[in-house]
């Protein structure tokens, strides 16, 4: 028996290792990921994310434990970084899950950046193909802590959370661009610290001048105590006219189709270049052409012009 | 890509001794591992579950309790119970010499004991996750 027939099984050690053949992206992982693909779709993509310790990890336990609650199977995976000096990680966002049942119906895992710089690592998309096809009905996704611009998990989610705290307030205003942008809903995380009704303000005032464009959702501002599993539900419920939302209008259906097309394109850009560059190797000797670049006898902008005619000829 | 070596780490029972097991997390962490710290106050079937969940290849716990001789025991039978037989167990803290032997022989890997270099913990990790190999096949 093999590992994927007691994955189609349901077997957790089986999900695990599939997990481990993706992340490491071993011989045939692509074949692999194409049958699982051809049996999922069915997941519910949450992002989270937001600054380091505004308590993604604790609303991701709050919401796991919400969805258990509606019978559903949670499968979750979170990104931590990884040091681009040594290439460790030290993976810390399971230490506010315990207490979860261990029948299958939940599920963690922690995945180190492997050198992404955009918040996730480079499989996280891939990962969420695995979770997909095993049967989680919900896909939990918990980026490392970000700053503006590491904005990838709009590539792997239906719906992000953006999460912030009453600190995040001085900053807010001068936020333009990025993280403020990507937010179908905002959570004001540690309501129970002074400066969350400030933010809360400001938050909706910003999103307020806006421009308005006509049969857009209303990005929704709520506040939430992670610690105390406080308004949880209206988190919830907010999540959940989203997505109807997102049915009804039809962007549901474009957004995953979007995310599609980019995926395509990544994996083909992969593979040409793999290809392009192989065959390069094979006439070209680029230790010779990088001193020659340096020596200022070529330069870039030419020769790849130059390498690429001889390629494509 | 090199395979990464993936330990969790993990404090059982009611110990709130962490300052070590955090030390030896910086210290495989920057040996260029990937370190899954669990906290405090775990049971042998949270942690073998977090194993499994997390596909590591080795397990390392740490007990200054005193407690060590009931809970390397249960952590060892719930890893055969869970069939995760084959991932590493390994550990540190107060432990005396006796106990360390006789926990050898049950089946924990090696125990360290204050006063153990991180490096030495790094290399016998590093030797034991290389002599590991699987044949099962994926599909
Ligand atoms: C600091 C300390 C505390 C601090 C802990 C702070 C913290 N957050 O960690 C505080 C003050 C809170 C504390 C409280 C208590 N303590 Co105290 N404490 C110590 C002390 C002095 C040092 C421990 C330490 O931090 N060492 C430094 C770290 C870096 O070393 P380490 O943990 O040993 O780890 C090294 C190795 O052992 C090994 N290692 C350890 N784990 C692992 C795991 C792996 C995977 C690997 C590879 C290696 C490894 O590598 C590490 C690095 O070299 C020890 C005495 C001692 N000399 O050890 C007592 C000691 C551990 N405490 C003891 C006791 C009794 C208590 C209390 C019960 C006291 C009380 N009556 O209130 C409470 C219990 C609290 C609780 N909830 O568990 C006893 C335990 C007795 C026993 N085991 O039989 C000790 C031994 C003191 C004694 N001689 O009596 N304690
Ligand atoms: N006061 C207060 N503290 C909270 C709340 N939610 C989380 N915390 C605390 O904030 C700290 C960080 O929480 P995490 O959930 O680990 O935050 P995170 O965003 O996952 O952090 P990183 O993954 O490290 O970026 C912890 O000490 C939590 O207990 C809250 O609603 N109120
Ligand atoms: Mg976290």
């Amino acid at each position: 028996m093999t590992v994927l027939d007691r994955f189609y099984e349901g077997d957790i050690r089986a999900l695990s290792k599939v997990i481990s053949y993706v992340e490491n992206q071993q011989d045939r992982y692509r074949e692999l990921l194409g049958r699982l693909f051809r049996q999922g779709g069915h997941s519910l993509r949450v992002g989270l994310t937001g600054p380091p310790g505004a308590g993604k990890s604790t609303l991701v336990n709050c919401l796991a434990r919400a969805f258990l609650k509606q019978n559903k199977k949670v499968g979750v995976i979170a990104v931590d970084p990884t040091s681009p000096f040594t290439g460790g990680a030290l993976l810390g966002d399971r230490v506010r899950m315990n207490d979860f049942p261990s029948d299958g119906r939940f599920y963690f895992r922690s995945m180190a950046t492997r050198g992404a710089l955009g918040g996730l690592a480079a499989t996280t998309d891939n990962i969420t193909v695995v979770y997909d096809s095993f049967g989680f009905d919900v896909t939990l996704i918990e980026t490392v802590g970000v700053g503006q611009i590491e904005l990838d998990i709009i590539n792997t989610c239906d719906v992000v959370v953006v999460i912030l705290v009453p600190e995040s307030g001085d900053s807010v205003q001068t936020m333009k661009a990025g993280l403020m942008e990507i937010a179908d809903i905002f959570c004001v995380n540690k309501a129970d610290r002074e400066g969350s009704d400030r933010l809360i303000m400001e938050l909706r005032q910003t999103l307020d001048t806006r421009k308005k464009i006509e049969n857009a959702w209303r990005v929704p501002v709520i506040s939430t105590v992670g610690i105390q599993n406080k308004n949880i539900d209206r988190l919830i419920m907010k999540l959940e006219e989203f997505v109807a939302f997102q049915k009804e209008s039809g962007k549901f259906e474009k957004h995953r189709k979007t995310q599609l097309k980019k995926k395509i394109e990544n994996i083909l850009q992969e593979k040409i270049s793999g290809i392009i560059l192989d065959k390069m190797k094979e006439f070209a000797d680029f230790d010779k052409i990088i001193t020659d670049m340096y020596e200022g006898k070529t330069d870039p902008y030419t020769l790849a012009g130059e390498l690429f005619d001889r390629v494509s000829r | 890509m090199a395979k990464k070596i993936r330990v969790l780490l993990a404090k059982p029972g009611l110990d709130g001794h962490d300052r070590g097991i955090k030390v030896v997390a910086a210290a495989f962490r920057d040996a260029g591992m990937e370190v899954i710290y669990t906290g405090l106050r775990q049971t042998p079937p949270m942690i073998v579950e977090a194993a499994i969940q997390e596909d590591v290849d080795a397990i390392g716990i740490s007990i200054l309790s005193g407690a060590h001789m009931t809970l390397f025991p249960a952590i060892l039978e719930e890893m055969k119970k869970r069939g995760a037989g084959d991932i590493l167990l390994f550990g540190g803290g107060i432990i005396p010499e006796d106990d360390k032997i006789a926990l050898e022989k049950m089946g924990v890997a090696r125990i360290f004991t204050p006063g153990a270099p991180t490096e030495e913990a790094i290399d016998f990790l590093q030797k034991a996750v290389a002599r590991k190999s699987s044949d099962e096949k994926i599909m």
